[in-house]
C-alpha cells in the first residue's frame, strides 16, 4: 500500500474514484475546487465522466439522473454552492437514491468567505432541503479519513439507498497530509440495483419518483423513510472517545476535534484528566455515547467552528444531568488551543461567567 | 377485420388525466409511435417535468424519472452521461422548460448534450392554474395578466430560435397538433429528433404549440383555431435547425 503527501481534496477525489465513481458533476467554489481538477485530470483515465455543470443547481439534478440510472455518482461543493443543492438533495432523498454530497464548509451565511467554518452543521444534519429526510452525515478528521470516509460513503449511499454527505471544512479541504491509499474493498455487500432506469429490456417499467399526491400514500412514504433511518440509527452510529476514564469531556468533530486534541494534552500538564469524544457520524449522532459519560463526567465542552450547533445536539444527549459548555468561532476563524484552554481553566477555576 | 392502429407499445394503459381538448394526448401518443418504430422502448429513459405532465410516467410504457421544476434537462444528462449508449428524453411545458428551467435547456443544447427534448408550448401555466408564462402572447389574458401580457410584463420568449443559433443543437424544429396534417407533420419531427439522438448527433428538441381550453377558457375546438390562427403568427412553425442527411 502506498503513503503519500496529498491535499485533502485531492485524497478524496482519490479514493471516489477507487471506489468506483463512474459520474462526477461539479461546479467551481472555494476551498473544493481541487476535487473538481482532480476528478478533470483523473477521472477519464479511469473510465469515468467528469462534467462541470452550468450551475450548483444543474450539478445536483445531474446526480440525481445518474444516481437514477444506478452509476455511482457524486458532486461536492461548499457552503453557498451546497444551499443552492438543497432543492436537489430533497428529491434525491425522496426518491431514495444512492448519491455522495461533499461539502467543505466555508464562513457564511450568504456569500461568507472562503475559510473553513463549520456552520452548516445544521443545514446537514437537519435537512436543509423541503420536508422530512435525513443524509447519512460524515464527519472527515484528517486527509486520511477523507479519503477512507469517501469510500465508505459510496457503500452507505448504495447499501441504504439514501444520500451521504461528507462534511469536512476548508481546512481539511486544504491541508496535506500523509495518506494510504488502501485498496477499495466494499464495506457492505453491494446490493443489485435492480430498481434502476437503464431501459425496461426484459421487464416492466422503472420509475424514479418522489410525487405522492395522495396524502395516505405519502404519509406511507414517509413511514417507510423513518423505518429505514431507525435503522441506520441503531446500526451506523460512528465516534471515537480519546481516553475513556477522562473526567471532563471535549465534543468536536473534524478540525476542531484535533484542535480539541491539543488542548487535552495542555490540561493533563495541569493535572486535569480530559478527554474527547468525536462523532465520526453526525447523522446518526452519538447520542448514546455522550449519555454513557454523564454520570462519570463532570461537564462536557463542545468545540466548533460556529456560533452553535451541535451544541444542541450534546445538551439534548445531556438532558441537563451536567453542564455543557460552549467555544465557537466564526468568519473562518480556526480556534486556537490556548484560548480553549484558556476558556477550560476559567470553569474549572470557577470563574466562568 | 384488418387492424391498422393500435395502441402502441410504449404507452400503458393507464386514460390520461387530461383535460378535454387538451394536445398532451395527442403528443404522448406520437412519441411512444415513435419510439415503437425506431424500437427504441427498452433502451429509452424519458424524464417527466412538473406541470400538467407530472404524472407522464403513469402513461408511458418506459423507464421514467421525474425530475423537479425546470430540471428535466440536467436530469437527462445525468442519465445519458451514465448511460451514452441509451435513448433519453425529456417532456416538458413552456413554464419549466422557458422560466424556471431556461438555464438548464440552454445549456443542455449549448453543450450539444445528446438528449431529445419534447417542449409543449401552450403559453400558459397550465396545472397551477393559468398564469403568465414567459411565453404567453402580448395581450393574452391570465390570471396573474388580467388586462392582457403588457410590455411591462416583458415580452414572449421564442425558444426555438434562440436555440438553434446554439452550436450544440442540432435539430430544432417548431410544430402544432391542430389538424391531422400538422399531427403527421409534427410525428415527423419528433422522429427526427429522436433519430438525431440515435445517430449521437448532439442536442434535439420539437416544440410543440399546444391547446389549454381550460386554462384559455375556450371549447376545444376554438383552443385549435386559437393556435392555427394566433399562436402561429407569433410562433412560426418549421424546422430551425436540421442535420444533413435526416
Amino acid at each position: 500500500m502506498e503513503t503519500v503527501l496529498m491535499k485533502g481534496n485531492e485524497a478524496l477525489a482519490e479514493a471516489a474514484i477507487r471506489a468506483g465513481l463512474k459520474v462526477y458533476f461539479g461546479y467551481p467554489i472555494t476551498p473544493q475546487n481541487e476535487v473538481g481538477e482532480y476528478l478533470a485530470k483523473n477521472l477519464p483515465q479511469a473510465g469515468g465522466i467528469f462534467l462541470q455543470a452550468e450551475s450548483e443547481v444543474a450539478a445536483i439534478n445531474m446526480v440525481y439522473g445518474a444516481a437514477g440510472a444506478g452509476v455511482r455518482t457524486m458532486t461536492s461543493s461548499s457552503g453557498p454552492g451546497i444551499s443552492l443543492m438543497q432543492e436537489g438533495i430533497s428529491y434525491i432523498a425522496g426518491a431514495e437514491l444512492p448519491a455522495v454530497i461533499v461539502n467543505m464548509m466555508r464562513g457564511g451565511p450568504g456569500l461568507g468567505g472562503i475559510q473553513p467554518s463549520q456552520s452548516d452543521y445544521f443545514q446537514a444534519t437537519k435537512g436543509g432541503g423541503h420536508g422530512d429526510y435525513r443524509l447519512i452525515v460524515l464527519a472527515p478528521s484528517s486527509v486520511q479519513e477523507l479519503y477512507d470516509h469517501t469510500m465508505l460513503a459510496f457503500d452507505l449511499a448504495d447499501y441504504y439507498r439514501n444520500p451521504v454527505m461528507i462534511l469536512g471544512d476548508g481546512l481539511l479541504g486544504q491541508m496535506m497530509e500523509s495518506v494510504t491509499l488502501k485498496p477499495y474493498v466494499p464495506a457492505y455487500p453491494i446490493p443489485e440495483k435492480n430498481w434502476a432506469t437503464r431501459g425496461r429490456k426484459g421487464r416492466t417499467p422503472n420509475i424514479i419518483n418522489s410525487l405522492y399526491l395522495d396524502p395516505e400514500k405519502l404519509y406511507l412514504h414517509n413511514q417507510k423513510l423513518f423505518t429505514k433511518y431507525r435503522e441506520i440509527e441503531e446500526k451506523e452510529v460512528r465516534v471515537e472517545i480519546i481516553n475513556e476514564s477522562a473526567e471532563f469531556f471535549f465534543v468536536a468533530y473534524g478540525s476542531s476535534a484535533r484542535i480539541s486534541l491539543k488542548v487535552i494534552e495542555f490540561l493533563k500538564e495541569k493535572g486535569i484528566n480530559a478527554g474527547l469524544i468525536r462523532p465520526i457520524t453526525l447523522w446518526p449522532f452519538p447520542s448514546a455515547t455522550i449519555r454513557e459519560k454523564v454520570l462519570k463526567s463532570q461537564g462536557f465542552m463542545v468545540i466548533e467552528m460556529s456560533m452553535g450547533q451541535m451544541v444542541e445536539d450534546v445538551e439534548r444527549a445531556v438532558m441537563g444531568q451536567k453542564p455543557v459548555y460552549f467555544y465557537g468561532t466564526a468568519g473562518g476563524i480556526v480556534p486556537s488551543p490556548q484560548k480553549i484552554l484558556a476558556k477550560t481553566l476559567e470553569i474549572f477555576e470557577g470563574r466562568e461567567k | 377485420m384488418v387492424q391498422i392502429l393500435t395502441r402502441p407499445e410504449s404507452l400503458t394503459t393507464t386514460p390520461f388525466h387530461y383535460c378535454p381538448g387538451c394536445t398532451h394526448g395527442i403528443a404522448h401518443r406520437l412519441i411512444a409511435e415513435v419510439i415503437d418504430e425506431l424500437g427504441l422502448g427498452e433502451k429509452t429513459i424519458g424524464v417527466a417535468s412538473v406541470g400538467c405532465s407530472v404524472l407522464a410516467y403513469d402513461y408511458f410504457n418506459l423507464d421514467m424519472q421525474q425530475a423537479a421544476h425546470g430540471r428535466a434537462p440536467a436530469v437527462a444528462t445525468g442519465i445519458k452521461r451514465s448511460l451514452p449508449d441509451r435513448i433519453v428524453f425529456t417532456y416538458q411545458g413552456d413554464g419549466d422548460l422557458a422560466s424556471i428551467g431556461m438555464g438548464e435547456i440552454v445549456h443542455a443544447a449549448g453543450r450539444g448534450e445528446n438528449i431529445t427534448v419534447i417542449f409543449i408550448n401552450n403559453s400558459i401555466y397550465g396545472m397551477t392554474g393559468g398564469q403568465m408564462a414567459p411565453t404567453t402572447l402580448m395581450g393574452q389574458k391570465t390570471t396573474t395578466t388580467p388586462q392582457g401580457r403588457k410590455r411591462e410584463n416583458g415580452f414572449p420568449l421564442k425558444v426555438s430560435e434562440m436555440l438553434a443559433t446554439l452550436d450544440g443543437a442540432a435539430y430544432i424544429a417548431r410544430v402544432s397538433l391542430t389538424d391531422p396534417g400538422q399531427v403527421v407533420k409534427a410525428k415527423k419531427a419528433i422522429k427526427h429528433a429522436f433519430t438525431v439522438q440515435k445517430r449521437e448527433l448532439g442536442f434535439s428538441m420539437v416544440e410543440i404549440l399546444s391547446t389549454c381550453p381550460t386554462n384559455w377558457g375556450m371549447s376545444p375546438v376554438i383552443a385549435l383555431n386559437y393556435v392555427k390562427d394566433v399562436m402561429t403568427r407569433y410562433y412560426p412553425l418549421g424546422e430551425f435547425k436540421k442535420p444533413e442527411g435526416v
